[in-house]
């Protein structure tokens, strides 16, 4: 009897075990939902990540590859004079028809009868009109070179390079390409003598603007960005730093430092290209700084840097446990050995982390760049940081908005470039982290 | 119940031998608005254990963090009255909070030792405030402060491993010898064992017991075997007020206020 009636509870509790409905399985497909939205999202981001990568690479790694002519060059005293007269007088050897040293070199080399004028234009075709500094570099460096002959491998011209790379589409038309069938002719003899050849190219690192493709690179713009860059580290750092400190640990909590605090936040979403105007306004117009310059570009930076460091670094100053304040203030501390020997070591990483991200941004960015006049031409180096430059992201923007093919893929290069600093850029801030990160 | 009382201002048995160290008079605390502390007046006895003892919010870690001024730290907070250390108004604009607080030290509830090594922890404090001329004397002091709070033998070999690598239970003596290694008069407790498993909280209050010979102890415990276990006062407060105060044995036996005892028979807190 009692038996039956334990049994009968035990059967009856289980029963309603089995009947009861919680939700288990609404529950369950609610989480597989949500996971796969997230999946959906990472796979969207990963696949537009990829084809904006393919799309540059594919466009732009040929760029780091050009193309070079081996041409026998007579450097003949008819065209450039003796090395006396050379010697006594610079500017003749400055002037000297170098093109034309270039242009019998090929003809001698391809055997073409030197009164064909067609022949010879398109043979002239084929080599860079940068020959003339290259050619006039090499005499000036060794004056011995005149009146001797010697294998010289020149910058071929970009249409060759661009017809060799596959980037014209040699089956239309003659008329309609910017290759005739005679040069295609001549790059197959070139090819069999063995006279061209792909090498790394290393002017599109160290030239600077020119409007022939061939020799023309970022030089100047890495310069000018890392003036920027450095230029920005050495302002907006410190300024950056110590205002957070203040704000963070000293001021008072009043209706004015509420304000401020809006104000910087606010700073923070303001367009790029009101800094742009400001810089103009206040450097250039009322400062009177010169127009391209880096310090122009980098005290307008600066200003659009400086609320993104702010707010990263109050934000590492608030994460420090208040617990080590107090364990410091306990000991006798003063508050500015408490904030300098305890607080910001332990908001360094966030500090570095919040900087490297602002430098980032700051070297990505164009558009103020563009008011305060740093798309400009410009082929030599600059010195300091008030002589012309531009700036990686405005020389992408000059170049893209070039026609020739051999542009285009130097475009893509160029991106690749900045792309390869602000990824190095980022590998540092996660590595600084990592390396200082403390626990507590 | 009056007449009780009467007879314990007169001077309870255990204290009377000891001469004041810390005497408030009228301590009121507001957090912006709202009042904390409503006129406390209490006297720390040299070299012994003031235990504070009462339920939750009751203002004892309030009164705690007056003794030396770490409520300064808070915005909001506005103590109004009175509190002596040897006689000297602590409160006076013209006694420096960092002198203040080298003679009185604090340990908090939760460990917080500084992510710096075992030895750092310990020397900052001497750093800071010069009492070490040379490097000797300072190693001198590390060792002492740590073997005073009985944390050097487990620790000898590692001085410069990071001390927040240490147990909990280390981690507080650490903290007790940081404190310590200033050499303070007084020394502040704030529920030191509340973040602790009992063994480590018996070794923390042998330690207490033993500190009391060289220093003046006030400790906020939540536990009040704890404050029956380590005090030699108790003071009870209750909503901001002070309650009773008296010698610990007397409190926990017969205790004259209707709150404490309900506090200390379990009937609120």
């Amino acid at each position: 009897m009692t038996d039956a009636t334990a049994n009968d509870i035990s059967d009856r509790s289980e029963a309603t075990r089995g009947r009861r409905d919680i939700g288990i399985k609404r529950r369950y497909a609610a989480e597989r939902r949500f996971k796969a939205y997230g999946m959906i999202a990472i796979g969207l981001g990963i696949a537009f990540l990829f084809i904006l990568l393919w799309s540059v690479v594919s466009k732009g790694y040929t760029a780091f590859w050009q193309t070079e002519i081996r041409v026998p060059i007579t450097f003949s005293e008819e065209v450039i004079g003796t090395a006396e007269e050379g010697a006594a007088n610079q500017s003749k050897l400055m002037m000297a028809n170098y093109p034309q040293l270039a242009r019998d070199g090929l003809i001698q080399l391809l055997e073409i009868d030197p009164e064909n004028s067609e022949a010879v234009s398109a043979a002239n075709g084929l080599v860079s009109q940068g020959v003339r500094m290259e050619l006039r570099d090499m005499v000036l460096n060794d004056l011995q070179v005149i009146g001797t002959t010697e294998d010289v491998w020149l910058y071929a011209s970009s249409d060759l390079d661009s017809a060799l790379k596959g980037s014209y589409d040699l089956s239309v038309e003659e008329s309609r390409r910017p290759i005739s069938d005679l040069q295609l002719e001549f790059i197959e003899r070139l090819e069999e003598m063995g006279a061209l050849e792909q090498n790394f190219n290393w002017g599109l690192f160290t030239f600077g603007a020119s409007s022939r493709a061939e020799t023309a690179g970022v030089g100047v713009a890495i310069i000018g960005s890392a003036y920027m860059m450095l230029i920005v580290l050495a302002l907006a750092l410190p300024i950056g730093v110590a205002a957070s400190i203040y704000l963070e640990e000293f001021a008072p909590k009043n209706r004015f430092t509420d304000l401020i605090e809006v104000n910087i936040n606010n700073l923070a979403a303001v367009p790029s290209i009101v800094f742009g105007i400001l810089g103009l306004a206040v450097f250039i117009n009322w400062f009177g700084l010169p127009r391209s310059a880096a310090l122009v570009g980098g005290l307008v930076l600066t200003l659009m840097t400086l609320p993104t460091i702010i707010i990263a670094t109050r934000a590492a100053l608030r994460a420090v446990p208040p617990s080590i304040r107090w364990a410091a203030l306990g000991l006798g501390a003063s508050k500015t050995q408490t904030v300098f020997q305890h607080v910001l070591p332990l908001a360094a990483p966030g500090i570095l982390t919040g900087t490297i991200i602002g430098l980032a941004q700051a070297l990505g960015e164009t558009a103020p760049l563009l008011l305060i006049g740093m798309v400009a031409f410009v082929a030599d180096y600059p010195e300091t940081p008030l002589d012309a430059a531009t700036a990686l992201p405005v020389q992408i923007y000059m170049w893209a908005n070039e026609a020739e093919r051999a542009f285009q893929e130097r475009t893509s290069g160029a991106i690749m470039i900045l792309l390869g600093f602000l990824a190095l850029m980022n590998l540092t801030a996660i590595f600084l982290r990592r390396r200082f990160e403390r626990r507590w | 119940m009056d007449m009780s009382r009467a007879t314990f201002e007169k001077g309870p048995a255990v204290s009377q031998d000891k001469t004041i160290k810390m005497a408030s008079k009228d301590v009121t605390v507001h957090y912006g608005q709202k009042q904390a502390l409503n006129g406390i007046s209490l006297d720390i006895k040299e070299r012994q254990v003031t235990a504070l003892i009462g339920p939750s919010g009751c203002g004892k870690s309030t009164y705690l963090r007056c003794l030396n001024r770490m409520n300064d730290t808070i915005d909001t907070a506005k103590v109004d009255g009175k509190i002596l250390l040897d006689g000297e108004n602590i409160y006076d604009p013209d006694l420096d909070v960092v002198e203040l607080r080298a003679r009185v030290g604090m340990v908090f509830q939760k460990p917080n030792p500084f992510p710096k090594s075992i030895w750092e922890n310990v020397a900052y404090g001497p750093k800071i405030h010069g009492l070490a001329k040379n490097k000797d004397q300072l190693e001198e002091i590390v060792h002492t402060s740590l073997k005073r709070a009985g944390l050097y033998k487990e620790v000898k070999d590692r001085l410069d491993e990071p001390g927040t690598g240490l147990s909990g239970g280390q981690q507080q003596r650490l903290c007790i010898a940081r404190a310590i290694a200033v050499s303070p008069e007084v020394i502040l407790m704030d529920e030191p064992c509340s973040a602790l498993d009992p063994i480590a909280t018996a070794t923390v209050e042998e330690l207490i017991d033993e500190l009391k010979q060289n220093f003046t102890i006030v400790i906020v415990t939540h536990s009040m075997q704890q404050a029956a276990r380590v005090s030699q006062v108790t003071a009870m407060f209750h909503l901001g007020d002070l309650a009773e105060v008296g010698a610990t044995e007397k409190m926990f036996s017969n205790p004259d206020d209707k709150r404490t005892q309900d506090y200390i028979t379990g009937r609120f807190g």
